[in-house]
């Protein structure tokens, strides 16, 4: 009996294929892309000022809305936080790459890469919370700080307009703190994949036609292992972008983006206009992610 | 560290060793701050150097009846979550892996983009969508917003197991007598379990350490981490939550190492006969 | 499931295998009969495996149909084919132990533990691999791994055994061994073994007959010498073994028809220019251009008066290297038996 099934199916692939394909795919349609398209639309709608509720009709007034003074702010202030946090990963990130890659013994190498992806496996939001605890006022950090007397330097910090505030756990450079330590491992992998496939004799060679070591750096190591930086970059860019999390835990007032559209859809009940900022971040990682593949970004993931 | 003397790697400058290790030390220890934290006695605050040393938060913690809900509402989403990902991830693999069809790098990319995008847009998206529909936010509205993600994991690990069957074995199955209900249970799942419970074990770590796409998408349902996301921003029991803190790091840190153990171990049993 | 007793073991009539606009197996006809060993020969790409996977199931045949023992199994899943394959890779269940690999046919259908192992123990005793049963394929060597794939499949008592370049990983020796060992083997069971492989020797060494296919097709099918001693076309004569190929001028001169024929190296013997050579003989005279010796045997390169060369080989029966390749440059007569000739057509 299920032999005759099975002949049946056999005799079919084609059938086999689109019953192996449907589910998934259907999941994904209806559910996943169907959810984008619907965000799409809803930056179309509108919210009536008065009741409160969602309009559905087409308008073009949500998408005007977020080009508004405090929405541009809050993309400006996002996507410099985003771009900062990019660089220092970056440079903070490499060392340790370049020796996994290039420097580690093929035992030592396995361990590294593995300590390095463990603080991915841990919780993300317990790894925030864990600064929480290091940048509190009494807490580990400044403990430090008051070891080496310093603390007259961290207060001129945070009286500095713009990154200041009122402590380390609630300021933009508390954020920085933390965006930079939460994404490094993201950084570190594809630098250190890109690294790995310099090969040795490349560094040779130019050493052999006299190049001194920082040379070599600087002409043949820094230019191939670019690609992953710009792939980690990846990461790390979208990631702040998007990210609510840990603005709403250490920031202050001066929204970014996730925190924007974490509070228009929740307490303001204002989708249309989450959804039409949410957009802005989809357009700018479409963007990057183009213009990084042709930076050849991919090749290094 | 040691130099072989057949080791041609050059040597790395005391300053770059430095720099690395460095790094590596920046990457962990805030997690040991969290564990150091589980004994402070200390309430309200917290200071550094501990006022003191006390295990009573963990009996503390294990009270609570707020947080055992959580923890059995987060284990319930991810067991669901999981189950539906190892059953559309294997669907989307055999597919891919068995014919070559229109659109066939398309639907890597589609089972990827849920992970690729910010989470607040797969959150947001859902959120219209579900609103948009009526539809009341519940446990199945997490677990759906959940399996976007989660399918690509399972998707990944077992295709990458397809890929290294030996695709001759099926053939001798059938040639052997076995239908394809029997091959499959005799020689196909034999071969690709491992891939199954390293993906699912991926799978759940990835829904149970979930918070953003929750927010958006529960009803009045409080998982774990949206227990710890509210001590983030308004903190009333410092002590408790490092407790939770460190219990969360143990449950998802576990099923991931597991995850990789048993991805490198099961190179031997694999399906290459030659 | 009707059996015709007195019908071929395989029957394919008229067979095409179309992948698109490639005919990789072009309206084949042939027939095998109960208990021979059939060799498929030919070079890669000509077919052969194409066929062999048809008889499986597990490719279907664009058009034609496909008879076992007189039964169209020409749409039926491998399944349900009473025939077994020893794959190239072996294609060993990785998972399970000898035993089990051995046993699986048996156990798909159901057949009692108790009588798995009996069986199982004879097919270990049959391919010399008694005590093996408990041990892994990763644990087994090449050869050891060939003989676990033969057991698994001649356990099932197939009518047909198909065999796909089974050989062809083992080095030298152990392969001269297994092709003795996998005769020894079919004249005991006594079923049909359909065997492909594109290393003529060995189809020479086992064959009852051989099919010798290029681009799809059959060029010829027959006994090995048959094979050997008459090829009928020209790429069979210089397929199996090397041939000299004369047409034209010299053949009408020397066979009275411009014909093409081959005749092969060793049939040609190198006389000197005072010889006469016997009735039946065609002579041919020529100067040795070049000279190889191979230990076993040289291998010369004479250019005729004609200006066609022509390959001759001889065994070094008295000669030694330094007589032979003294030979160079000489004037030869060359006499080989008419018989000896096969017209390859065109």
């Amino acid at each position: 009996m299920l032999n005759r099934i099975s002949t049946y199916f056999y005799q079919r692939p084609k059938l086999v294929l689109a019953l192996f394909l449907a589910p998934p795919m259907l999941y994904m349609l209806v559910v996943y892309l169907g959810s984008l398209f619907s965000l799409l639309i809803n930056g179309f709608y509108s919210i009536d000022d008065f009741t409160g509720i969602i309009v559905r009709e087409f308008t073009m007034r949500t998408y005007t809305q977020v080009f508004n003074i405090t929405n541009r702010e809050i993309v400006f202030r996002t996507a410099t936080m985003a771009l900062v946090v990019t660089i220092v990963d970056a440079l903070i990130a490499f060392p340790l790459a370049y020796y996994i890659a290039k420097f580690a013994s093929p035992r030592l190498k396995t361990w590294l890469l593995i300590a390095v992806t463990i603080p991915l496996w841990s919780s993300y939001l317990v790894r925030v919370y864990a600064w929480k605890l290091i940048l509190a006022k009494e807490g580990i950090l400044s403990w430090f700080i008051n070891l080496f007397n310093l603390t007259g330097a961290l207060e001129w910090l945070l009286g500095l307009p713009g990154i200041g505030g009122s402590s380390l756990s609630l300021s933009p450079i508390g954020m920085f703190i933390v965006f930079v330590y939460i994404w490094l491992p993201y950084m570190i992998i594809p630098i250190q994949t890109a690294l790995e496939r310099v090969p040795g004799s490349l560094l040779e060679a130019s050493s052999d036609l006299g190049a001194r070591p920082s040379q070599t750096f600087r002409t043949v190591i820094l230019p191939l292992a670019f690609p992953g930086v710009v792939a980690g970059s990846i990461f790390t860019f979208s990631l702040t972008l998007g990210d609510f999390i840990i603005p709403l835990t250490l920031g202050n007032s001066k929204f970014f983006i996730g925190q924007a559209v974490y509070s228009y859809q929740g307490t303001g009940g204002n989708i249309p206009l989450a959804a039409a900022m949410t957009m802005g971040p989809v357009v700018i990682m479409v963007l990057y992610l183009l213009i990084a593949r042709r930076l050849g970004a991919f090749d290094a993931i | 560290m040691p130099s072989k003397s057949s080791d041609t790697r050059p040597r790395a400058s005391w300053g770059l060793k430095l720099a690395a290790f460095g790094t590596l030390l920046f990457l962990h220890f805030p997690m040991w701050i969290i564990f150091l934290y589980t004994f402070t006695p200390d309430e309200t605050t917290y200071t550094f150097p501990l006022p003191g040393f006390t295990t009573k938060w963990f009996g503390v913690a294990l009270q609570r009846a707020d947080l055992w809900r959580s923890l059995t509402l987060s284990l319930q989403v991810a067991s669901v979550a999981t189950a539906a990902a190892l059953i559309l991830g294997t669907f989307a693999a055999a597919a891919v892996y068995r014919s070559n069809f229109f659109g066939r790098e398309s639907i890597s990319f589609l089972l990827l983009l849920p992970i690729a995008l910010p989470g607040i847009v797969t959150g947001i998206a859902l959120r219209t969508a579900i609103g948009g529909l009526d539809i009341p936010f519940s446990f199945w509205t997490i677990v759906i917003g959940h399996a976007t993600f989660c399918v690509v994991v399972v998707y990944n690990n077992v295709l990458a197991r397809f890929r290294r069957t030996n695709a001759t074995m099926i053939e001798a199955s059938m040639d052997l007598g076995a239908n394809s209900f029997q091959t499959f249970r005799h020689v196909v799942l034999p071969n690709i379990a491992t891939a199954l419970l390293a993906g699912g074990m991926l799978a759940f770590a990835l829904s149970f350490d979930e918070v953003i796409v929750t927010t958006f998408t529960a009803g009045q349902q409080t998982t774990l981490p949206i227990w710890i996301f509210s001590q983030l921003s308004r903190p009333r029991d410092r002590p408790v939550t490092n407790v939770v803190a460190t219990i969360v790091i143990l449950i998802t840190f576990l099923p991931i190492f597991i995850a990789q153990k048993i991805s490198a171990g099961s190179s031997e049993t694999e399906g290459e006969t030659k | 499931m009707m059996n015709n007793p007195s019908a071929p073991a395989i029957r394919f009539d008229k067979v095409s295998r179309h992948f698109g606009e490639v005919k990789a197996v072009d309206l084949v006809d042939l027939e095998v009969g109960d208990g021979e060993f059939f060799s498929m020969l030919g070079p890669s790409g000509s077919g052969k495996t194409t066929c062999l996977r048809m008889i499986a199931g597990f490719d279907r045949p664009t058009s034609g149909k496909i008879h076992l023992y007189g039964q169209d199994v020409s749409s039926l899943p491998p399944y349900e084919r009473n025939v077994n394959t020893v794959f190239q890779d072996y294609a060993l269940f990785p998972h399970m132990n000898v035993e089990a690999n051995i046993a699986y046919g048996l156990m798909v259908k159901n057949v009692a533990r108790q009588e798995r192992i009996k069986h199982v123990e004879e097919m270990l005793e049959l391919v010399q691999l008694s005590g093996f049963a408990g041990r892994k394929p990763s644990q087994l060597s090449g050869g050891q791994r060939q003989r676990v794939a033969l057991a698994r499949a001649l356990i099932n008592h197939p009518k047909v055994l198909l065999l796909d370049e089974p050989l062809g990983a083992l080095d030298l020796k152990l392969r001269q061994q297994m092709q003795i060992e996998l005769k020894a083997i079919q004249k005991r069971v006594g079923i049909t073994f359909i065997f492909v492989t594109h290393d003529q020797e060995e189809a020479i060494t086992m064959s009852d007959r051989i099919a010798v296919f290029n681009q799809g097709k059959i060029e010829q099918i027959g006994s090995p010498s048959d094979i050997y001693e008459r090829p009928a076309s020209s790429f069979v004569a210089g397929f199996v073994g090397t041939s000299n190929l004369v047409g034209g001028e010299i053949a009408k001169r020397t066979t009275g028809s411009e014909q093409t024929f081959s005749i092969r190296p060793e049939k040609i013997h190198i006389g000197s220019m005072s010889d006469n050579p016997a009735s039946g003989m065609i002579s041919l005279d020529g100067v040795i251009r070049d000279v190889i010796y191979l230990g076993l045997f040289t291998r010369y390169l004479i250019e005729t008066e004609d200006g066609v060369d022509l390959v001759v080989v001889e065994q070094n029966l008295k000669s030694t290297s330094m007589d032979v390749l003294s030979a160079k440059g000489h004037k030869v007569r060359l006499s080989w038996h008419q018989d000896h000739i096969s017209r390859v057509g065109g």
